[in-house]
């Protein structure tokens, strides 16, 4: 009985542990509430993508109304994936929590802290998981103002700007979504996305659904920091604390990755989307611009966070390279890197995290010398580090190739070369940690303590996780293809 | 406390209708235009206006910080939980059919108690924003 629910529980488990988080007032209940409600996102998140895999889509009718008039759960590959991935980082970024918030974030503030994480994830699945372009938008507005929440929730002062300037941009993305969903309705009368692809076709030379698409890609372009879009990014990830980071990097921006994918493939069709309104030609130079652009401004952070962040916008550049090619292996590619991303960047801003907590700071001057000193945590950063550049036996190794792979197969040998020299850029801002951390003395009173097993754990799961889908890419690569194979075919 | 004595009268005359309105909007919802979401504003907006006119610490003691923060989380966990019982009693999630023995009688229960849960939690975040600006100078 309870099997059928599962797609309503994904939602409900979260958004329902929020309030219950905030009666009972205690961080610790509060902690021990948020983890077992991510733990059984991910069990249900798993269970869910189990049955799409054997028997295809899912479909759920909230309040027993049908669809198209009510509001439905669907499920295919694409989607299911992404649920896996927002649950399995916040069950790993949870236990992580226990030290660091109380570490990072002020005691009356903690419970809070929860609260807000609970609903964050909620909107997160519920972005994910809905077929209903509305309740979309209404679910990225519970994610979008829990996580302005969490951000200003840091120490430092500055986060309350970081904070105010993420408000104003995100703001800005939801109310083109918005307005974009509003032209689709008004043009077909629906909201249901499997509705409105079907509805689409008829109306789709009208002057009103390609400005529906635009405002819809330039909204959620924001949302997911596409280049020149990502301002709003790298000081939000700066000034969060460190759990927030990870949680956001890891999260947040994948599930904007899947709105657009969601609405260029399934709800306006690869044919609208590419043919007629040749979209590769906006988003080929713009991810490109993004790797480029992102990774040279990286290498010259002295703030590790700050470093990591621009690497974030050059590897959504990734993404959406991928994407932007519309074949199936790229967007396999663009799936996959979704995936492997979420990997990387949760492992390393969790490093930074244990880094954060020993010393107070992560300016790159004040870890020199600390990798033997730190061994498991700078370990972790190496290893995660080489996930990033792309090394063989690591995740990055695996979306690059299939990128590359990708390009070769549009015909575009020059966007091959230019993803193996982005990738350079990456061996440059990575070696620039590797050498202050283990070829310079260390001052004498620098920390002489590994961080707590508490901390490490989390992260080395993560980094475990990076060099196990590394090596055995059967799972991921065959889910992102099939997910791939979804979207190209129109998703029926 | 002295000043102001036509605005306090006035204030103390319209607060109770004020209120009075905003049970109106809320249980009129299912008939006529309304329902939890203005019924919440107009309640926090009775409440407001009695923190504007006999001051903010006046209000707290009406209306207690905690309190007002167990009716936040009181609210969603009421609309949610319908949705939980109605799971149980065998429906889809926030089908109000099964709530009761006729799912007309059922639907109008259903309605009725997620909008309550709408409206404590819309006034109380009214009140809870109004007291953190209020309260800003002190903290």
């Amino acid at each position: 009985m309870i099997a059928q629910h599962l797609p309503a529980l994904q939602v409900v488990v979260p958004l329902l542990s929020a309030p219950l988080c905030l009666l009972l007032n205690r961080a610790r209940v509060a902690w021990l509430l948020s983890t077992a409600a991510s733990w059984v996102a991910l069990v249900i998140a798993v269970l869910l993508l189990q049955q799409v895999l054997a028997t295809g889509t899912l479909s759920y009718e909230l309040g027993g109304w049908a669809a198209p008039w009510g509001i439905e759960y669907r499920l295919d590959p694409v989607n299911a994936f992404v649920l896996v991935i927002v649950a399995g980082i916040g069950s790993v970024v949870m236990p992580f929590a226990a030290t660091s918030v109380v570490h990072e974030i002020a005691a009356e503030h903690r419970v809070l802290f929860y609260t807000t994480y609970l609903l964050c994830l909620a909107g997160l699945l519920g972005i994910a998981i809905t077929g209903d372009a509305f309740n979309l938008f209404v679910f990225l507005e519970i994610s979008s103002l829990s996580s302005y929440i969490m951000i200003s929730l840091g120490r430092d002062r500055r986060a309350l700007t970081a904070s105010y300037q993420y408000l104003i941009m995100g703001t800005i993305g939801a109310t083109f979504i918005l307005i974009g969903v509003g032209l689709l309705y008004m043009m077909t009368g629906t909201l249901n996305m499997l509705d409105l692809a079907q509805r689409i076709p008829s109306v789709a030379d009208t002057r009103t659904v390609r400005v529906a698409l635009a405002f819809l890609t330039v909204g959620i372009s924001i949302k997911l920091a596409l280049f020149p879009l990502h301002l709003w990014l790298p000081n939000a990830y700066v000034y969060a604390p460190s759990v927030v980071t990870a949680f956001l990097a890891a999260t947040a921006t994948k599930v904007a990755v899947y709105m657009l994918l969601r609405f260029l493939f399934t709800v306006f069709g690869a044919e609208l989307s590419f043919e007629a309104m040749v979209m590769h030609l906006v988003l080929l130079p713009l991810a490109l611009l993004a790797v480029f652009s992102a990774s040279v401004v990286a290498i010259y952070q002295d703030n590790l966070k700050r470093m990591l962040a621009y690497s974030s916008v050059a590897q959504i550049g990734y993404i959406i390279l991928g994407i932007s090619f519309a074949s199936v292996t790229g967007v396999t590619a663009g799936i996959l890197h979704l995936f492997n991303h979420a990997l990387m960047k949760g492992a390393l801003f969790l490093a930074l995290g244990c880094v954060f907590y020993r010393l107070g700071s992560v300016q790159l001057r004040d870890i020199a010398g600390l990798g033997r000193r730190m061994p498991w945590t700078f370990a972790a950063i190496v290893i995660g580090g080489l996930s990033l550049i792309g090394v063989p036996l690591t995740v990055g190794f695996i979306s690059k190739w299939y990128l590359v792979l990708a390009a070769l197969e549009g015909g575009l040998w020059w966007v091959a070369v230019l993803v193996l020299l982005g990738s350079l850029l990456a061996v440059a801002y990575i070696w620039r940690v590797v050498e202050v951390a283990f070829f310079q003395p260390a001052p004498r009173n620098a920390p002489s303590q590994e961080a707590p097993l508490t901390l490490l754990l989390p992260t080395w799961a993560l980094i475990g996780a990076n060099v196990y889908f590394g090596i055995n890419t059967e799972l991921t690569v065959g889910v992102a293809h099939r997910a791939a194979e979804w979207l190209i075919g129109g998703g029926g | 406390m002295k000043h102001h004595l036509v605005l306090r009268v006035v204030a103390k005359l319209l607060i109770p209708l004020i209120l009075l309105f905003a049970l109106y909007v809320q249980f009129h919802g299912d008939y006529g235009p309304g329902g939890g979401f203005q019924a919440g504003v107009i309640f926090g907006a009775g409440f407001i206006l009695y923190a504007l006119v006999f001051g903010v610490d006046t209000a707290t003691a009406v209306a207690r910080p905690p309190v007002v923060r167990v009716c936040v989380a009181l609210g969603l966990l009421l609309f949610s939980g319908v949705g939980v019982v109605s799971l149980l009693l065998g429906g889809r999630y926030l089908d109000y059919s099964v709530l009761a023995d006729d799912p007309v009688r059922g639907q109008h229960l259903g309605i009725l108690l997620i909008e309550l849960g709408v409206g404590i939690t819309v006034a109380a975040v009214m009140v809870t924003i109004f007291f953190a600006f209020a309260g800003r100078e002190r903290a």
